[in-house]
C-alpha cells in the first residue's frame, strides 16, 4: 500500500517537524537532569519552566498552575482521585460526571464508587449534549467534584463548559474538564470558562506521546500523585520527560496560534464528508452539528458492522476508527453511541473520521469515492440488511 | 489483536457468499445486539452437501469464519459436517484473537442450525441428532465483552 490516508486524528496525530526539531537537543547535547546543579542540568530545568510558561499562556493560566504528567489519562486520574479524597475528608463523597466521558474518567469514577463514593452520571441528549441545568440539579451539599469533558472524542460534541463552570463556581464545587480533544481545536480560557482543573494530552495536537499536563487553579488542594523527589513542586516525583515537555509546549503553541485557520479548513472538509456520506441510504450522523469539533465525522450505517468497514477502508489505505480505539478490545458497542440512544445493532455499524491539519481536499474526494461501494459490499452480504430491506418493502405496501 | 493472513484472505475474498433459492436447509444464528448474525443455506442430495452459501452481518472474523465453515462442509456428508467444530474452523484459519473466538462458535452453530432445519423439513426431530443450537441470546450488554458463555 503506497498511499496512506490518515483520518484518525482523534486517536493520535503525527509529531510536527518543528516539534521534533525542538525535542531532539534534549535527547542529545542537552540531556542533563533538571534537578542537577551544573549548567547542563540548569538548562534542562529552564527548558521545562519555559514550557510551563508557554502552556499556561495558551490557556490563560499562570505557570505555577501547570503540572506536567505522562498524558491525559494520568491528568484525569490525578485530578479526580486527588480532589475526591481531599473532599472526602470533609465528608463530601458525591461525584458528578457524564455518561459520555472517556474511560480515563469513567473508570476513575467507577473505582471511587467501589470505595464508597456516590456517583451521578448525567445523561446526555440524543445529540450528545450535557444540559447544565441537570448538573445544577444534581449538585448537593455532599458534592465533591464535577467532571465533564470539554469535547467528546467519538462524536465531537462540545459541551457548554463555561456555563457548567459557572454553576460549579457558584455552588463551591471543584470543576474538572478533560480537554484532551479540545486543545488545539478550540480556544480554551480557564479563567473565562470557570475551569478549576483541566487535562491536556500532547499527542492529540502534533506533540509526542507519553506527555500531558494538568492545570490546577491556584488555591485548589491537590495531593501528591507520585511520591519521591521534589519534581513538579513535590507533587509528582520522577525525573521529568524534558524532551517530551518541550515537545508538548512547542506543539501547543503551534496549535493554539493556528486554531482559526485550522478550524476553517477542517470544517469545510468535515461538512463535505458529512454531506456526501449521509447521502447513502439509511445512514445517520451522530452528535451535534453545531457544537462539534471541526474535524469530527461520526456516521452510523444500518445493516453493517464497523470492523469490516474499517478493514476494507484499510485495504484502500484509509486509517479511520469505529468509535474509540481504546474500546476495540471489547465486543460491546461504544458507550457514547449507546448513551445518545442508538440501538446496539446500529451503534455497531459506526465510523469515526477525525480530520487533521495534514489532510487534503484530494484525500476527502478519495474517501468519498471509497465509502459507498464498501457499504454496498458489506450490506449485500448482511442478513441484517436483508431484513431491513424486507421491512421497508412491507411498510411501503 | 492481529488477524492471521488466512483470516484476512477469507474476509477480503469470502467464499460462497450469497443465498440458495429453495435451499434444503437454512439456519440463522447470532443476534444483532451482539453485532453478529450468520445465515447459512444448504443444498443437500443423498446425504451430501452439494452446495452451501452464507450471509453474515459481523466483524472481519465473523465473515472469515463463515466463509471457512462453508469451505469445510462443501461436498461433505451430513455426518462429516456435523463433526466440524469451532476449533476446526479456527485451526483452518490459523487461529483467531481471543476476543474473536466466539465467531468460530457461531460458525459451528450456523452449520448445525442449517442442518437442523434440513431435518425439520423432512419431518425428523433434529434435536436427538444435532442437539440444541447454542446461540447468542443477546447477553452481551453486560459489558464484559463475553457474548457466548459456552466458550
Amino acid at each position: 500500500m503506497d498511499k496512506i490516508i490518515y483520518v484518525d486524528n482523534a486517536a493520535t496525530t503525527a509529531v510536527s517537524d518543528k516539534v521534533l526539531e525542538a525535542m531532539i537537543p534534549y535527547y542529545k547535547e542537552k540531556y542533563g537532569n533538571p534537578s542537577s546543579i551544573y549548567s547542563l542540568g540548569r538548562g534542562a530545568k529552564k527548558a521545562i519552566e519555559q514550557a510551563r510558561e508557554t502552556v499556561a499562556k495558551c490557556i490563560n493560566a499562570n505557570p505555577n498552575e501547570i503540572f506536567f504528567t505522562s498524558g491525559g489519562s494520568e491528568a484525569d486520574n490525578w485530578a479526580i482521585k486527588s480532589i475526591a479524597f481531599e473532599q472526602a475528608k470533609k465528608g463530601k463523597k458525591h461525584i458528578i460526571t457524564s455518561s459520555i466521558e472517556h474511560h480515563a474518567v469513567l473508570h476513575c469514577v467507577e473505582s471511587l464508587e467501589k470505595q464508597g463514593f456516590k456517583v451521578t452520571c448525567i445523561k446526555v441528549n440524543e445529540k450528545g449534549m450535557v444540559n447544565p441545568k441537570d448538573i445544577e440539579e444534581a449538585i448537593n451539599e455532599n458534592t465533591a467534584l464535577v467532571s465533564i469533558m470539554y469535547a467528546n472524542n467519538e462524536i465531537g460534541t462540545i459541551q457548554p463548559i463555561k456555563e457548567i463552570g459557572e454553576i460549579c463556581r457558584k455552588r463551591g464545587v471543584p470543576f474538572h474538564t478533560d480537554a484532551v480533544q479540545a486543545i488545539g481545536n478550540l480556544h480554551v480560557d480557564v479563567v473565562n470558562q470557570n475551569i478549576d482543573m483541566m487535562s491536556i494530552s500532547a499527542h492529540k495536537f502534533h506533540g509526542p506521546k507519553g506527555v500531558g499536563a494538568l492545570y490546577v487553579k491556584k488555591g485548589m488542594r491537590i495531593k501528591n500523585f507520585i511520591d519521591g523527589g521534589a519534581q513538579e513542586r513535590g507533587l509528582r516525583a520522577g525525573t521529568e520527560n524534558v524532551a517530551g515537555i518541550v515537545g508538548l509546549s512547542v506543539a501547543m503553541k503551534e496549535a493554539c496560534d493556528n486554531i482559526d485557520k485550522k478550524s476553517a479548513k477542517l470544517k469545510k472538509m468535515r461538512d463535505r464528508l458529512i454531506e456526501s456520506i449521509t447521502k447513502i441510504k439509511r445512514t445517520r450522523i451522530n452528535g451535534d452539528l453545531e457544537n462539534r469539533l471541526p474535524g469530527n465525522v461520526n456516521i452510523s450505517f444500518e445493516g453493517i458492522e464497523g470492523e469490516g468497514l474499517l478493514l476494507l477502508l484499510d485495504m484502500k489505505g484509509i486509517c479511520a476508527s469505529s468509535g474509540s480505539a481504546c474500546t476495540s478490545g471489547s465486543l460491546d458497542p461504544s458507550h457514547v453511541l449507546l448513551a445518545i440512544g442508538l440501538p446496539h445493532e446500529i451503534a455497531h455499524g459506526s465510523l469515526r473520521i477525525s480530520l487533521g491539519e495534514n489532510n487534503t481536499d484530494e484525500e476527502i474526494d478519495y474517501i468519498i469515492e471509497c465509502i459507498p461501494p464498501i457499504i454496498e459490499r458489506l450490506r449485500s452480504m448482511s442478513p441484517l440488511w436483508e431484513k431491513i430491506v424486507e421491512k421497508e418493502k412491507e411498510e411501503r405496501k | 489483536m492481529a488477524y492471521s493472513e488466512k483470516v484476512m484472505d477469507h474476509f477480503a475474498n469470502p467464499r460462497n457468499v450469497g443465498e440458495i433459492e429453495n435451499a434444503d436447509g437454512v439456519g440463522e444464528v447470532g443476534n444483532p445486539k451482539c453485532g453478529d448474525i450468520m445465515k447459512m443455506y444448504l443444498k443437500i442430495k443423498d446425504g451430501i452437501i452439494e452446495d452451501v452459501k452464507f450471509k453474515t452481518f459481523g466483524c472481519g472474523a465473523a465473515i472469515a469464519t463463515s466463509s471457512m465453515a462453508t469451505e469445510l462442509i462443501k461436498g461433505k456428508t451430513i455426518e462429516e459436517a456435523l463433526k466440524v467444530s469451532n476449533r476446526a474452523v479456527m485451526e483452518a484459519l490459523d487461529g483467531l484473537p481471543p476476543v474473536k473466538v466466539h465467531c468460530s462458535v457461531l460458525a459451528e452453530q450456523a452449520i448445525k442450525s442449517a442442518l437442523s432445519d434440513y431435518y425439520r423439513k423432512k419431518g425428523i426431530d433434529p434435536e436427538p441428532i444435532i442437539g440444541k443450537i447454542k446461540g447468542c441470546e443477546g447477553s452481551c450488554s453486560n459489558n464484559t465483552g463475553e457474548c457466548h458463555s459456552e466458550i
